[in-house]
């Protein structure tokens, strides 16, 4: 194969460069902002460099003006609570359609399938008058108990458990093992890369819902750091973008972190969405 | 060995019962509730057949509503496939820096959108907003990108395109790594030497079911916007970039118009059954080749 031309190569960076520069933009906007104070954020002339670096009180500001730690503490809790629920009740389901046979499989693996098809949003109203009903609105189980079920996930498992050998599970139950200990003590171990892709495609999807958390929260002390976000730029309604930026720095923080330090595996994760949807 | 039922029926019921108590009886439940007037908090409800669909039919804003997803669909797919495999095919075609610029596209799709929404915000505003000082800086207009209602829907579907395009440029790039490199090396043996030709003949045939999975990714995501519309325009100026699920959001939790909400959702799940239902169709396909 011959190697490309130097004219190709150059070209080849100079797009993909400019690409690149206009894709980060917003990032590295956002991030020089959070350091400018408020009279060098309006101004005439275009200044990319802060003159007087404002960080520490912008950040201070950031930080007192509206509760950001707890809205990432929520975030936390939340899309652990969700997680860790996930598993516990899809991990079961998943081991019991790919090596167990059971009257009426073909029916119950279809209802997956169909449920695999529904988005969030498309239950939201009747989910919603539920929670009402039963007094969980603006609570933070309302953000996490709707979700403790994921099609995907078990669609996912399945399809995992199914590479297993049967030969290790008939090994295990001839060892004594029932079903119970089999699936926690054998499959999970096994099934821990696989875990990994979901538990990012999980935790991605959750951590940046807006959509859910909007209708079931009005408390600020118990919102996610997307509708924390949002009760901050209410708050902020002027024009002081310093102290914002900072706050969207801080939000858009952790995930970014673990993208940069799990690439691969987050690329994994989060284009498991593409079958998703 | 033998499996008693009870144990299976432990392992499953759990899963079983959630997913039709939270996922299938809910849309079960948008169904009838179409069907009906009812509206939260209300103690009765009336039968009224398909009248919530004939509303919409005629509803101006619920029309309007529609054209702007499906025009903001085409754009944010059209745009992010076109960046997304062009991006690819740019990384693919030699080794240096793939790392970089993988990431740099990507760093949209991992990071909050919300949050990212406010930056946009600022980016977009109309005195400070770096966007207008780049315009006014090489000369041209600077425009209201949000409050215009000739440009707001495509402000947004810009936002989306940037959002989005990591995720086809990742998707991509896994379907180019599927093509054996053998067969387009013998494509340059066969005297196609030109990349341009090369691409023509032997990548874009064999990438043609990843491109129709792809758009159809994109296509779902595209027709869920709601964060972008909510927090920039919240449907305005003048119902300009009133989308789907905003105005089911609307209808349904600030008019509390819940029948008449579930109508729209009717409408919105099958969009997205379609969709799913076409990516199958794709995903049988891609397998051929795999």
């Amino acid at each position: 194969m011959n190697s490309p031309s130097l004219f190709f190569r150059v070209a080849r960076h100079l797009l993909l460069m400019t690409g690149a520069l206009i894709f980060l933009a917003p990032f590295i906007w956002m991030v020089l902002t959070s350091l400018k104070p408020v009279d060098e954020v309006f101004t005439r002339e275009l200044t990319l460099l802060p003159t007087r670096l404002a960080l520490v009180e912008n950040y201070t500001e950031a930080l007192t003006r509206v509760p950001l730690l707890r809205y990432l503490w929520n975030g936390i809790v939340v899309c652990a609570a969700i997680l860790v629920l996930q598993i516990l009740v899809l991990l079961p389901a998943a081991y019991a359609f790919a090596k167990l046979e059971f009257r009426g499989k073909t029916w119950a693996w279809r209802l997956v399938l169909l449920a695999l098809m529904i988005p969030h949003q498309a239950t939201a109203i009747p989910t919603y008058v539920m929670l009402h009903h039963l007094g969980m609105l603006n609570t933070l189980s309302a953000l996490i108990v709707p979700f403790s079920i994921s099609a995907f996930g078990i669609f996912l498992m399945r399809q995992f458990f199914r590479t297993v050998p049967d030969d290790l599970v008939h090994a295990a139950r001839l060892d004594g093992m029932g079903e119970f200990e089999l699936i926690w003590r054998v499959m999970l171990p096994l099934a821990v890369p696989a875990l990994f892709a979901f538990a990012i495609f999980s935790v991605v999807w959750h951590w940046n819902d807006y959509f859910w958390p909007l209708l079931v929260i009005s408390s600020p002390e118990l919102a996610t750091p997307p509708l924390g976000t949002m009760f901050f730029r209410n708050e902020e309604a002027g024009i002081n973008y310093g102290p914002l930026m900072a706050g969207t720095v801080l939000i858009t923080a952790p995930l970014l972190f673990l993208f940069i330090a799990a690439q691969k595996r987050f690329i994994e994760g989060v284009t498991l969405t593409g079958v998703k949807g | 060995m033998r499996i008693h039922p009870l144990t299976t029926w432990l392992l499953l019921s759990p899963a079983t019962v959630l997913l039709i108590v939270l996922l299938l009886a809910p849309v079960a439940t948008v169904a009838v509730m179409s069907l009906t007037d009812w509206q939260f908090g209300a103690a009765t409800l009336n039968w009224i057949g398909l009248a919530n669909y004939a509303e919409l039919w005629s509803d101006p804003v619920f029309r309007k509503s529609l054209a702007n997803t499906l025009l903001y669909l085409v754009l944010v797919t059209g745009g992010a496939v076109t960046i997304g495999l062009g991006a690819a095919l740019l990384i693919e075609s030699d080794t240096q820096l793939r790392g970089f610029y993988r990431t740099a596209f990507f760093m949209p799709v991992a990071s909050t959108l919300i949050a990212m929404a406010v930056v946009w915000q600022f980016l977009l505003h109309p005195s400070a907003g770096l966007v207008n000082h780049l315009l006014q800086w090489v000369g041209l207009m600077p425009q209201d990108w949000l409050n215009n209602r000739q440009l707001a829907l495509y402000s947004l579907a810009a936002i989306g395109i940037w959002q989005m395009s990591g995720l086809a440029l990742v998707l991509f790039l896994a379907g180019l790594k599927s093509i054996p490199q053998d067969l387009r090396d013998a494509g340059a043996l066969d005297g196609i030497a030109h990349p341009w030709e090369r691409f023509r003949r032997i990548t874009w045939p064999l990438l043609g079911p990843t491109t129709l999975f792809v758009v159809t990714v994109c296509a779902i995501r595209a027709l869920q916007v709601f964060d972008t519309v909510h927090v920039l325009t919240r449907g305005g100026p003048n119902k300009s970039t009133e989308v789907l699920l905003h105005t089911i959001y609307a209808e349904g939790f600030s008019f509390f118009r819940m029948g008449y909400a579930s109508a729209m959702t009717v409408v919105f799940i099958a969009g997205i059954f379609f969709l799913t239902q076409v990516q199958h169709s794709t995903m049988e396909r891609k397998t051929h080749y795999g």
